[in-house]
């Protein structure tokens, strides 16, 4: 319909342009922009092997660390961001558009696993896997149970990001739990995820459930926490809490682990009269891993083992890590590190200490579609 | 008999782009999973949160078309009494933001609307308080008004502008005031243009997702989100499909007023 | 009416009319000043700086984008142009019913909303087993201007006197040439309107193309939507700044340059 009113204003347009008396020049703007679509020409042409279609979480890589693959290998990468699991799913699924390799979490992948939508690894043509440190390769096979479809990329939790100096101004205590993200106090200063899993998993761990339940009641129940905690907050967002924080635009929000020392940085590049710090729940929170994968109806599956070797090996994964600063599973690197940060609690938390803390698990279509409704209602409350 | 076959492009391409497409619709909304005929797709605009979406939707862009329109019809008598022509300068001015990425457009009351944002600014430098702008109704309805305000002044104005200067200076010669020719000269010959505009800011107001996205901080589910999110997150084709026939259904309930209303097609530019 | 009484009225329609201008032009405004802002702050004065506009020319991801949308738009409106030019001189021959039918469905992409346009087409690629990417962008994209190529073209047809292309048949030409020495001079205004408003159409379309755009593809609009969802850079107050004054420039060109010309 808007269209229809470009109708009339163009008819308007038209009748200046062409009608007023000037037909002899046809030289209409149409062709000036032509010519320079027409050098970009080359930008789209598809088909050959020489290509890797990536898909992975926004922010979620060093653009360096893909120029130094293209160079090493001559293969041109196609890269795409998604903002969720939830929203790369569909995608994969319908195969109208074929990716390479994914970067999913732990419960997608096992959905995938379970839907049959990715193709086995082949491990030859990733030797750099033993770089990979044991431990996460074995939490790995809590969705991958014979570790044959996954490379694990990065882990961490999501907690609490608060600004000490907005919630000294509005006379509350830094919050230490999830039920703090309840306090009427903070009226418009909340910043949750926007990702029915993440939001869920927030209202279960504050009433003392497993995030992964699967009950009626308790979920009846997290979903009227959740309509409840609404007026309070701010918005529902996911990429944008980082930068939300860091311009102050609101006391708490709810954050994946990784971004911390990007966080801290940037603050203290910016010269800010304030700090921003990261808590861990006392209930206990999601420990997750992201994995790369590769899609059954991959194209250039060698070109993705390419890729994913390349990622393993400990150089790139400790420049890949300096830059998005999310905790490497990779031994290697993380033996490159400074020991100050081998160190640093906030970026690598001691995982014995993790209490209480879960991994997402697939709870198969139906639960889903049971979250999903409790979600839109939420949402539409 | 060669004038027939130059159809032949055209109608493969509708047939192809845009009547299959359509079925594909109707047959995933009026099939579950498993592709068995039901109607739960389209019944379940009745559910709570449906409903709820449905109503607000409606709400907000009903709300915005009517600010448009108080706003628009003046500046279309304005403008067309003041003689301007039809490329004239300020008429041109103000349709040149339409010509601005409609993104953009958004994206600038965001800055301006945001905690920190540019209004909040002005705000604290007069030493007032800082108002909570984004992320509420009131945000999507000014982001509505401001996408949709030229696309109401255009079609009045362009049916004001037909209105001939001597039927004006008919009324008032045979005594009626200013404001009886505006009842009963200026509004009843305009109406055309009114429905017209009415229905081209009402239809996207009521779809849209992009705008309720960014400035309603997905606090707001209008029923453009939940068909969005349908598709590309909770990955129910099906639902999704059904709710949208339920869409076109009130589309085509306003384009059936406006056929009505417009049966000249005056209120077009053609 | 007296003297005052027209010129409070003058007044308050001035008054009026600047009103809703700066409402039209604050945000614009404000984005221009927004990104020569040295500062990332929307509130704070950090200095003069063009870095990011140096930030913005040099991103891969926006120049990819923006060689995109034009080509979608030019190739999308040209290609409408050719098959709605066809289209109407074929319907305009035809009987009333089908003729009625035909115009009928044309309108239906107009007039639906974008969203149901956007993922019809989605699910008939899907369908047809046609992969998503630069292609189905433009199916898309020519599938919703051939609409408003025969809008702009039918009443210019139909104004075109029968007789004199007949005439031109009598004399000896053939249709071809008949039609493109005697019909399409008349038309042509039609064409390059409907041409202009295609392409303008292409560029400015978010919805649709977010349904069927595929792998490692972004028009502006797609791109600005995912910018924007992330976080706004400042780079992106650059990019509407050169938007704006690009489509200034060709407005003001277009529209009042020429038109002195033939004055003269």
């Amino acid at each position: 319909m808007k269209k229809n009113v470009f109708v009339l204003s163009l008819a308007m347009a038209a009748a200046v342009f062409w009608l007023s008396g000037c037909s002899g020049k046809a030289d209409n703007p149409g062709n000036s922009t032509g010519s320079e679509a027409n050098n970009a020409a080359s930008e789209n042409s598809a088909g050959s092997s020489n290509e890797l279609y990536v898909y992975n979480w926004g922010e979620y890589i060093d653009e360096d660390v893909i120029t130094q693959f293209e160079d090493e290998t001559g293969i041109r990468v196609i890269y795409d961001p998604f903002e969720t699991n939830e929203e790369m799913y569909p995608i994969i699924e319908a195969g109208a558009v074929t990716y390479d390799v994914v970067c999913p979490s732990d419960y997608m992948i096992q959905k995938m696993v379970e839907n049959d939508l990715l193709a086995e690894v082949n491990f030859d043509n990733v030797p750099n896997i033993d770089q990979i440190d044991p431990a996460y390769m074995e939490m790995s096979k809590a969705f991958d149970p014979e570790n044959k479809f996954s490379v694990p990329y990065c882990w961490g939790t999501v907690g609490i990001l608060y600004n000490t100096k907005r919630l000294e101004e509005l006379g509350v205590a830094p919050p230490t739990k999830w039920a703090d993200l309840w306090d009427e106090k903070l009226s418009g200063e909340i910043l949750m995820q926007d990702s029915v899993r993440d939001a869920f998993m927030v209202a279960l761990k504050k009433d003392g459930f497993s995030m992964n339940s699967t009950d009626e009641n308790e979920l009846q129940q997290a979903k009227q926490d959740l309509i409840d905690q609404k007026p309070l907050v701010q918005a529902y967002v996911i990429d944008q809490v980082r930068d939300k924080m860091i311009g102050g635009e609101a006391a708490v929000g709810v954050i994946y682990s990784g971004e911390m020392l990007y966080i801290q940085e940037e603050v203290a590049n910016l010269g800010l009269d304030y700090t921003l710090e990261y808590v861990l729940p006392e209930e206990g929170t999601n420990l997750w891993l992201d994995s790369w994968v590769i899609p059954k109806n991959a194209k250039n599956k060698e070109n993705a083992e390419k890729w994913i070797n390349f990622l393993c090996r400990p150089e790139i994964a400790k420049a890949n890590f300096e830059y998005i600063t999310y905790p490497t599973p990779n031994k290697g690197a993380f033996d490159l590190l400074d020991e100050d940060l081998q160190n640093n609690e906030s970026v690598f938390p001691d995982t014995d200490s993790l209490v209480n803390c879960e991994v997402f698990r697939y709870l198969g279509d139906d639960v889903d579609g049971i979250y999903n409704d409790l979600w839109k209602e939420v949402k539409s409350n | 008999m060669s004038k027939k076959l130059l159809a032949a492009p055209y109608l493969v391409w509708i047939a192809g782009f845009i009547i299959i497409p359509l079925a594909l619709i109707v047959y995933y909304g009026l099939t579950d999973r498993d592709g068995a005929f039901t109607l739960a797709n389209v019944v379940s605009i009745g559910t709570p949160e449906h409903r709820k979406a449905l109503w607000l939707s409606l709400w907000l862009s009903l709300l915005s078309t009517i600010v448009c329109l108080v706003l628009a019809y003046p500046l279309a008598m304005i403008l067309r009494n003041r003689g301007v022509g039809r490329g004239s300068f300020i008429v041109f001015i103000f349709i040149l933001p339409m010509w601005m990425n409609f993104l953009l457009r958004t994206m600038a009351w965001q800055t301006l609307l945001e905690k920190n944002g540019v209004i909040n600014g002005i705000l604290s430098l007069l030493h007032l308080p800082n108002q909570n702008l984004i992320n509420t109704a009131g945000a999507i309805i000014l982001g509505m008004v401001y996408n949709f305000l030229p696309f109401m002044v255009l079609p009045i104005y362009n049916v004001l502008c037909k209105i001939d200067d001597d039927t004006i200076n008919a009324a008032s010669d045979l005594g009626a005031n200013s404001i009886q020719t505006l009842l009963r000269i200026w509004f009843p010959l305009s109406v055309p243009g009114v429905i017209s505009g009415i229905t081209m800011v009402f239809v996207p107001a009521f779809t849209t997702f992009v705008i309720s996205n960014l400035l309603g901080g997905s606090k707001i589910l209008l029923i453009g989100n939940v068909i969005e999110q349908e598709f590309t997150r909770g990955s129910n084709w099906h639902l999704g499909s059904g709710l949208s026939l339920v869409l076109m259904v009130f589309i085509l309930l306003s384009m059936a007023v406006i056929a009505k209303y417009d049966k000249n097609g005056e209120g077009s530019a053609f | 009416m007296s003297q005052l009484q027209r010129f409070l009225r003058r007044t308050w329609q001035d008054f009026y009319l600047v009103l809703i201008m700066v409402f039209l032009y604050a945000p614009i405004a404000t984005m221009m000043v927004l990104s020569f802002n040295s500062s990332k702050s929307r509130t704070q004065w950090g200095g003069f700086t063009l870095r990011w506009y140096t930030d913005m020319f040099a991103s891969r991801n926006i120049m990819a984008a923006l060689h995109n949308t034009l080509m979608i738009a030019f190739l999308s409106a040209l290609i409408a142009t050719i098959i709605g030019v066809a289209a109407c001189i074929a319907i305009n021959s035809m009987k009333a019913v089908p003729r009625a039918i035909v115009m009928g469905i044309t309108n239906i992409p107009m007039l639906n909303a974008d969203i149901v346009t956007g993922i019809s087409l989605m699910l008939a690629f899907i369908a047809f087993g046609i992969s998503l990417g630069f292609k189905t962008i433009l199916i898309a994209h020519i599938t919703f201007n051939i609409p408003y190529v025969i809008l702009s073209v039918m009443p210019k047809l139909k104004q075109t006197s029968r007789s004199t292309y007949e005439a031109a048949m009598d004399l000896g030409a053939g249709p071809v040439y008949a039609f493109f020495k005697v019909v399409f001079p008349d038309i042509l205004p039609g064409v390059l309107s409907g041409f202009l408003l295609a392409f303008t159409m292409s560029l400015d379309d978010f919805i649709i193309t977010h349904f069927t755009k595929g792998a490692g593809i972004n028009t502006l609009s797609t791109l600005i939507y995912s910018e924007v969802r992330r976080g706004i850079r400042p780079s992106m107050y650059a990019l509407s700044t050169v938007i704006f004054l690009a489509v200034l420039a060709l407005l003001i060109f277009t529209n009042f340059v020429p038109r002195r010309k033939p004055e003269k």
